[in-house]
């Protein structure tokens, strides 16, 4: 089932046609309407009517995030206040926060996106929306609700916290789709199970859209299996949108971009050359229909990789795999590149831990240290100190057998790890500044 | 079976007197204790009152904790009172986790053994001869 037919099925030749036009549209409302951009593009020597392939987009500089930063408050919006419906901003948890503009068309957009994903999963107007991502500047909440009611579903906004009570509604509202950061679905989850539910069973929720941090395939799994649902996948950045740029399909293999509103590049991330589909890169996107703050070539940091083989769902638009992670979040760890996703891949195939779990480095001597502190499960037989080691031995060697790098494992007290109501703080970095 | 209350900490200083104070904060007497410490963290082994109540009163406080069923046997206070015991399970294949002594009111002594057998055990024990020691000689069963 689709939200949007004519235009998730549209053939190729059509959509790329489309494309252009648009991106030729935002190249001009970017070149004529903010003044960064025409700086930018004169100094590249080029201008808006330069472009008419997809190759000719190259010749474009790139906007990135220091950028939007510089440009705070209102320097990238390229309409008036009049015109403004709406602003966002990142969590900004690393310095000066970025603002971003929407009009009314672009939140109608925005709905239409986030909409496509509830069909996707099986939803319609008969659905009841739980949304339990936070509300307020950050995408998540707003972002997810705007969805609901494009498709005109009946959306709960529970914001999040208060977990008994998101179960309790969860419960005795009937909710159907749950949308809420990943590491919040498995906390509601767990709640739900301690409360003396189980929810796969005895509520009557059948999908969740799960999005805004990453997540590991067996952490994926425990959620869907827990829940008992059909998980999609919702990517999306506060500067491009918000939830709702790409959506994963029932088919779950890759997220179909919203091309008809995004239209995304795969670079290599050091030489920033494009890269053939299906290698992985750095995802960089331009807008195609944002009034407010057109983006054009906004290096988005995510690691990811084209998939454009036709999906049997019918959608035409081309897809992009499960995030690998993003070039910041990257740690470079005596030299070596690792993702915290692929610690905590690890860690969620031991079933003698639970999910939660913190990476903490700090520099001894030359070197960098790196310990993964985790928690057993309350079953897990810790009278014994050799089983304590010999789960600790288990889980360095998977890890070393992973990374390529050792690390060290330190069981902990339950809740030593804060559980997460929004996006989890994994990584704790005690580091010399030079060793970062 | 004598049911052991175990409690997981962290090798931090001030960790084993938080889990006592828990444990008193429930108003439960401690008889005997036993820590295995390693340099990252330390298993509690306690033996006191109430001890299904206690490890639940823990586990509210956020503690990982339970109970291990143990056995307890008297040995005479004579050369090879121990080695008997611990040659006895070995012939009969029962791997011994951990062990330890406490002192009785009567002043006789019990070792503790925390063995890789059933509850079957303790009847070949009893069989064989040995004194096994009852929960409630040692703390108030709940």
């Amino acid at each position: 089932m689709y939200f949007q037919p004519e235009i998730e099925t549209m053939p190729r030749e059509e959509l790329f046609q489309l494309q252009l036009e648009r991106i030729g549209e935002t190249l001009r409302n970017a070149y004529e309407n903010v003044p960064f951009y025409r700086q930018q593009f004169d100094e590249a020597g080029v201008r808006p009517e330069d472009f008419r392939s997809f190759e000719d987009l190259q010749r474009f500089p790139f906007l990135v995030k220091q950028d939007m930063r510089d440009a705070y408050p209102y320097g990238l919006f390229a309409r008036p206040n009049k015109d403004v419906a709406r602003i966002h901003a990142s969590s900004g948890t690393t310095g000066q926060a970025t603002v971003v503009g929407h009009t009314a068309a672009d939140l109608r957009n925005w709905g239409d996106c986030f909409a496509r994903g509830i069909a996707m999963v099986g939803g319609s107007a008969d659905s009841t929306l739980q949304v339990s991502y936070g509300y307020g500047l950050f995408t998540g909440g707003l972002g997810a609700h705007a969805g609901g009611e494009a498709m005109g579903c009946t959306v709960i906004p529970t914001s999040s916290g208060n977990t008994k009570r998101q179960v309790q509604m969860m419960r005795d509202l009937g909710t159907d789709i749950l949308a809420c950061t990943p590491s919040y679905a498995l906390f509601i989850a767990d709640t739900a199970i301690e409360m003396g539910y189980d929810p796969a069973k005895d509520f009557k929720i059948s999908a969740g859209i799960f999005g805004a941090e990453p997540c590991s395939q067996n952490m994926r799994d425990e959620i869907s299996e827990k829940l008992g649902i059909q998980y999609c996948d919702v990517y999306g950045l506060s500067e491009v949108m918000g939830p709702g740029v790409a959506m994963e399909c029932a088919e779950r293999n890759g997220l179909h971009i919203a091309e008809d509103h995004f239209y995304c590049e795969i670079l290599d991330p050091d030489t920033l050359a494009p890269v053939p589909d299906g290698e992985w890169g750095e995802l960089v996107i331009t807008t195609l229909t944002r009034e407010c703050c057109p983006l054009v070539r906004y290096r988005t940091r995510d690691v990811t990789r084209i998939i454009s083989e036709p999906c049997a769902c019918g959608r035409t638009h081309r897809k992009i795999d499960k995030l690998r992670g993003r070039t910041d979040d990257m740690l470079i760890l005596r030299g070596v590149n690792v993702f915290p996703s692929q610690i905590e891949q690890v860690i969620t195939s031991f079933e003698e831990v639970v999910p939660h779990y913190q990476i903490v480095l700090s520099t001894r001597g030359p070197l960098d240290h790196i310990e993964v502190q985790v928690e057993t499960v309350p079953e897990f037989p810790f009278d014994e100190v050799r089983k304590l080691e010999d789960l600790r031995k288990r889980l360095a060697a998977e890890l070393k057998g992973n990374l390529q790098i050792a690390v060290d494992v330190k069981i902990v007290e339950p809740k030593t790890i804060a559980r997460s109501e929004g996006k989890a703080k994994r990584v704790i970095d005690n580091r010399e500044a030079g060793n970062r | 079976m004598i049911l052991q209350l175990s409690v997981f900490m962290q090798n931090e200083r001030g960790r084993m007197a938080d889990a006592c104070r828990t444990i008193a904060d429930a108003g439960i007497d401690i008889h005997a204790l036993f820590v295995a410490d390693t340099e990252q963290f330390g298993v509690l082994r306690a033996l006191c009152d109430t001890p299904a109540t206690a490890a639940e009163r823990m586990q509210q406080a956020g503690w990982r904790a339970t109970v291990t069923p143990v056995i307890g046997v008297r040995v005479d206070d004579v050369p090879g009172g121990l080695a008997a015991l611990l040659t006895f399970l070995d012939e009969r294949d029962v791997n011994v986790e951990y062990g330890y002594c406490v002192s009785l009111e009567d002043g006789s002594a019990v070792n503790i053994l925390k063995t890789d057998g059933d509850k079957a055990l303790e009847a070949v024990l009893a069989e064989a001869g040995f004194a096994i020691a009852r929960p409630e000689e040692i703390y108030d069963i709940d």
